[in-house]
């Protein structure tokens, strides 16, 4: 297949299988509100080495956040539910009750709840008062600065992890400048996060390793440094190579952020300087979630 | 299906208990089963026809008209389905209810909503005593649920209540939120003597300042609450008067006679 000069790999992206939930964070402002969330999803690009996979999904306006104020949305995945819990726990903890005027509230409701407020009320060291509103029961922990409102529960989904495409292009500029283009058309779709640096990964990874302590390391056949030496995927024509993971609540949101994100890249032409898209799949190993790419794209 | 329709046929002299009448007690009966069924009057038990004309045949919908104020325990165990007062009624409107909505268009006696467990009871005119109260001997109030009452209410409103919401538009008398739990309890009106007194926990969100407070309770300062954003969705319905735009209130805690952790808000 080939779109605009581009071609687009006969290859599949493999994902696997997650645990997620949405929390909501207001503040007084949106720049109050964007620091907690990313304080909450700071060191969450893998499961390999952070707990979990979390990212910023999208801003709420005064009119659909609980409270009236303007907020933030982020997601977090894990492998297990009970991993999750406590990634809620420590993120929400450490990040957003310790965060200047904001409140944080489940953005899913499912019916298994993991705990929110009902692991840190404890922090109100049994001053925290307890409000049921609407059915829902929400803490109010004593701080320093006020209140920290927090709802109790908040809903657990499956979900899908590692989600991906990788572009390859001429030179790192190039990369680099056609996959942020990939990233801004993504970045307004629901039920989606892209959890590494600005939602770009250089360093995508193979499953394992020569070395048994680690779980897995670089993804030798798109390392273009490596052609000639290894049984490399790369033409001479590539000299980088720029992966975008994608997270989703569900394998509509993963297809269509796919579809999003190539069609942004494949918009810019041949002379934006790639050439290729492919994806990053392991032979089954990783996951059962296989996206197509060419089925995505027709 | 038109709903099922209680006219009291004449006037009462001793108080009717119309317990039965709820729509999970008279979900699977006929119209037949239902004239026959046994209610009673004073001391006396009589078959429903001998007391009511009875009309229509959804039993999740029930009228009850011409209704008066010695007609005890409406609503009372009522479990999901929509009851409608045109009237007065007497005491006991919606005690232990569980489910569903129950609508009275006129004044109700002593005790209404004690012991709630669940739904919402509408009061379209004035509460006796106790309204949402722990019934005589029993430890805790209501637990669940909604109360609104247009008009005003009588002493003991929320005694004891566990948790909730009561809602009263007009004036109500003394030991409001009396020996308090949990809970929440918003009076738009003028507030009597010993408000709070005793309570353990539980918000009185007032737009009065109170005319007296007990000793036990401390100012404790004002303040923006962000939680009264979210509790002002659960304080309006349909008609209902307008409510404070702010969320600065001031606060007293209390009653420090007991556990003390009861908050007294003040709209500013």
């Amino acid at each position: 297949m080939n779109i605009n000069g581009i071609k687009i790999d006969d290859t599949f992206a493999e994902a696997f299988s997650m645990v997620a939930t949405r929390l909501i964070i207001t503040a007084a402002s949106l720049k109050w509100a964007r620091i907690a969330a990313e304080g909450a999803t700071g060191f969450a690009t893998s499961v390999i080495a952070c707990g979990c996979e979390a990212g910023i999904e999208r801003e709420w306006s005064a009119e659909e956040t609980p409270d009236g104020r303007v907020g933030v949305s982020i997601l977090l995945f894990t492998m297990k539910k009970d991993r999750l819990a406590t990634q809620i726990k420590k993120r929400v903890g450490q990040c957003i009750l310790t965060c200047p005027t904001t409140a944080c509230y489940a953005g899913l409701y499912t019916d298994e709840m993991l705990p929110l407020g009902k692991t840190l009320r404890y922090f109100g060291d049994g001053w925290q008062i307890s409000k049921m509103i609407q059915e829902r029961r929400y803490w109010r922990i004593p701080v320093m600065e006020g209140e920290f409102l927090c709802e109790e529960t908040t809903g657990v989904q499956k979900a899908i992890g590692g989600g991906n495409f990788l572009v390859l292009a001429s030179t790192p500029e190039q990369a680099l400048a056609a996959t942020e283009c990939a990233v801004n058309a993504i970045a307004p779709l629901p039920d989606v996060i892209l959890p590494f640096p600005a939602g770009i990964a250089r360093s995508g990874s193979k499953v394992g390793s020569k070395y048994k302590a680690l779980l897995a390391s670089t993804n030798e056949e798109f390392c273009p440094t490596l052609k000639n030496q290894v049984n490399s995927c790369l033409g001479k024509e590539t000299g980088s190579v720029l992966e975008v993971i994608i997270d989703g609540m569900s394998r509509a949101a993963v297809e269509k952020a796919t579809r999003v994100g190539i069609e942004a890249i494949c918009a810019l032409g041949a002379e934006s300087g790639v050439h290729r898209i492919s994806a990053g799949n392991y032979g089954g190993r990783l996951g059962k979630h296989h996206f197509k790419l060419h089925e995505i794209m027709v | 299906m038109k709903p099922l329709c209680f006219e009291l046929k004449n006037p009462i002299r001793q108080r009717l208990n119309v317990s039965l009448l709820t729509p999970h007690t008279l979900k699977n009966c006929s119209i037949a089963d239902i004239l026959e069924l046994p209610i009673s009057l004073g001391y006396h038990e009589y078959p429903v026809k001998y007391l009511f004309n009875v009309t229509g045949e959804d039993t999740q919908h029930i009228i009850f008209t011409n209704s008066c104020a010695l007609m005890d325990n409406i609503g009372h165990d009522h479990n999901g389905g929509y009851i409608e007062v045109q009237g007065d009624a007497g005491d006991y409107v919606g005690s232990y209810m569980r489910a569903g909505l129950l609508h009275v268009k006129g004044n109700v006696g002593r005790y209404a909503a004690t012991g709630l467990r669940g739904g919402e009871v509408f009061i379209h005119g004035n509460a006796g005593d106790y309204l949402g109260a722990a019934q005589q001997g029993f430890l805790q109030g209501m637990r669940q649920g909604r109360v609104i009452v247009t008009g005003n209410a009588g002493h003991y409103v929320g005694q004891r209540m566990r948790r909730g919401l009561i809602i009263v538009e007009g004036h109500v008398g003394m030991y409001c939120g009396a020996h308090m739990i949990a809970g929440t309890i918003s009076l738009f009106g003028q507030v009597g003597a010993y408000l709070g007194y005793g309570m353990r926990r539980g918000t009185l969100l007032l737009t009065h300042s109170p005319t007296s407070l007990p000793p036990t309770f401390k100012d404790n300062g004002d303040y923006d609450l962000l939680f009264l954003q979210l509790l002002k969705q659960d304080l309006v319905y349909p008609d209902c008067p307008a409510r404070p735009t702010t969320n600065h209130v001031q606060r007293f805690i209390g009653d420090s006679a007991c556990a003390g952790k009861g908050e007294v808000l003040v709209f500013q």
